[in-house]
């Protein structure tokens, strides 16, 4: 019974901990930050890592879905609850913030998800390096589009995502950002878990080895390739999503092909095609950023500098093709990573 | 095996009619025809760049032919995706052998049912009563599979780790496991030495009886056709030279000549 459900338990007296923590601020705003942060980049880099690692593909327009998730969840926020300047007074009632919240970060996803037809259909016929550079322009179209629509800031930004999250805290008394960071990372972690699993998804995996033995061998690619992209950028608006909530400013120049690299770093460093190699490099990217802060810009050395390192001496990543389990076989009376 | 002696209310597995296929000026198979009826085991041979593995191609779907029919059990394919003919009861096996090769032995199986997964993306990430159902019932049919081909003890390992034999046995087993029609081998005997060649023929002569299939294959051993096959097609820069039983293909001057070249050059 206890090992059955040993996960499960275990998140739910982390999620406990973190919101008692928060709560009770036992931590200060910077570390609650970057535990925020950290779920941000799990989320970006497990989603990316559908891609990159099982499909084979290389997407390095991960930014842009986060781009289009972070300002549709943003301005449907701001429209729906807070009296803004652009679009006039809230239509709801800003006690509604809280129940409406995980909508709206599910909104985001669904628009970045369709953005990512963008990448999906030119993908049927095009990939590898081709595809590559698809992505990248992707990215600048997501990014250029949002700089010159004037009403939302174009490049100046736009801001008033903090009233939502205070609305949140007015209507129950909680650290509301650190909890929906918290659920939506398991979230997406749980949905990638469950398609990579199941037959449908090993699909991907098809694909990634060998695309001709799998359309040969009945695997629909278009549908599978539709979808994986679908979800992917799904997943990366909404981690979009919650990186502008938890900041309460967005600005098209934080989505640009650098932070696109920052989550491509993450997939390359924990190991392709591995989902607890995606989190667990996600988590390791996090602390390395502030544990290196105090090199103020040499920091932007020292990363690329390790990247290269692993690349030379281990080009596998950190778990190579492998997932937890695999490596400690005790897990697997837990939890079954595959 | 003629239209003529084809029993008319036999539905043929595969027809052919009239194919042409043009790659640019090169006309890589012209005026092919051939009618299969349920059951046959046929050789398809040709000297190197004939255009047999293209005729391969075009009854799989992965080229759409410049004009002629296929029809595989009645329907005509054109137009449909590799994956939409293989739905319609095709499976084939590759030259060099194009297995999944970090996906284990069992994987290997199971996504080749793909074609038939009666549940989507949803149903996979709810994990609903059909889904739990529908791979269940994929596992135990692979387990089956496997165990039937003796490749039992392979099931959690990787193709890439199995000897070249083994992977062109499971390659089979992985085409059968679609349950199809018809069987299309590419030179399955490629690369094996004569020990596995004679258990590659008692392979194929045990398939032919146990899974109820036409098969149709390309082969250079010709050991391996005169044994197996019951009827021969031979192919020359894509027309058709000689068809017949293999004794009659064995002394036909025009195989000869194709083979060993002419005398009077």
């Amino acid at each position: 019974m206890f090992r059955r459900y040993s996960i499960q338990l275990i998140l739910v007296v982390g999620g406990g901990l973190l919101t008692y923590v928060a709560y009770e601020e036992l931590l200060n705003l910077y570390t609650l930050s970057v535990l925020m942060f950290m779920g941000v980049n799990i989320i970006l880099s497990t989603s990316l890592n559908l891609v990159n690692g099982n499909m084979g593909e290389f997407s390095c327009g991960h930014a842009g879905f986060m781009c289009v998730g972070a300002y549709v969840s943003s301005i449907l926020g701001v429209w729906l609850f807070t009296k803004d300047k652009v679009f006039g007074a809230p239509i709801l009632d800003p006690e509604w913030a809280l129940y409406a919240f995980p909508f709206i970060i599910l909104a985001g996803g669904v628009a970045a998800a369709l953005a990512g037809l963008l990448v999906a259909i030119p993908s049927y016929k095009t990939r590898g390096d081709y595809l590559a550079i698809i992505t990248i322009a992707a990215n600048y179209i997501v990014i250029s589009a949002i700089e010159n629509i004037g009403s939302i800031g174009g490049s100046r930004g736009f801001m008033g995502m903090k009233k939502v999250v205070n609305a949140m805290g007015d209507v129950v008394d909680l650290p509301w950002m650190p909890i929906w960071v918290f659920i939506f990372t398991i979230f997406c972690v749980w949905i990638i878990r469950r398609y990579v699993s199941s037959t449908f998804g090993k699909g991907v995996n098809a694909i990634c080895q060998d695309e001709v033995a799998a359309e040969i061998m009945s695997v629909n690619t278009n549908k599978i390739k539709t979808v994986t992209f679908m979800l992917s950028s799904g997943l990366a608006g909404i981690g979009g999503g919650l990186f502008a909530y938890i900041i309460g400013y967005v600005n098209p120049g934080s989505f640009n092909i650098l932070k696109s690299t920052e989550v491509l770093v993450m997939v390359y460093l924990g190991g392709m095609a591995s989902l607890s190699g995606a989190v667990l490099s996600a988590v390791i990217f996090t602390i390395m950023l502030e544990a290196l802060r105090p090199l103020q810009i040499i920091k932007w050395v020292v990363i690329p500098l390790l990247l290269i390192i692993v690349m030379q001496f281990r080009p596998e990543g950190i778990m190579g093709n492998k997932e937890l389990s695999d490596i400690f076989p005790w897990m697997k009376r837990f939890y079954r990573f595959k | 095996m003629n239209n003529s002696n084809l029993k008319p209310d036999v539905q043929p597995v595969l027809e052919i009619r009239n194919l042409i296929q043009q790659f640019g000026g090169l006309k890589a198979v012209s005026d092919f025809n051939v009618c299969l009826e349920p059951g046959g085991l046929i050789g398809l041979i040709g000297p190197n760049g004939a255009g047999k593995t293209t005729v391969f191609n075009l009854v799989s779907g992965f080229y759409q032919p410049t004009s002629g029919e296929i029809l595989i059990n009645g329907v005509n394919t054109a137009g449909l995706k590799p994956h939409q003919v293989t739905g319609l009861g095709v499976a084939r096996t590759f030259q060099n052998i194009r297995l999944w090769n970090d996906m284990s032995v069992l994987d290997n199986i199971r996504v080749a049912q793909h074609g038939k997964l009666p549940y989507g993306f949803f149903h996979a990430i709810a994990r609903s009563g059909r889904y739990q159902s529908c791979e269940r019932q994929i596992e135990e049919d692979a387990r089956e599979l496997l165990e039937i081909f003796v490749l039992q003890d392979f099931a959690d390992e990787f193709p890439k780790n199995l000897p070249y034999g083994t992977q062109r046995k499971l390659e089979i087993a992985r085409a059968l496991s679609s349950k199809p029609s018809l069987l299309l081998l590419d030179e399955p005997a490629a690369g094996l030495n004569s020990a596995d060649v004679k258990e590659l023929i008692r392979l194929i002569r045990w398939i032919h009886e146990q899974f109820d299939v036409t098969i149709w294959m390309i082969e250079h051993h010709m050991d391996v056709m005169m044994e197996l096959c019951t009827y021969i097609k031979v192919i020359d820069f894509g027309e058709t030279i000689a068809e017949g039983v293999p004794v009659e293909i064995r002394n036909h001057p025009a195989v000869i000549t194709a083979y060993l070249g002419d005398d009077n050059i």
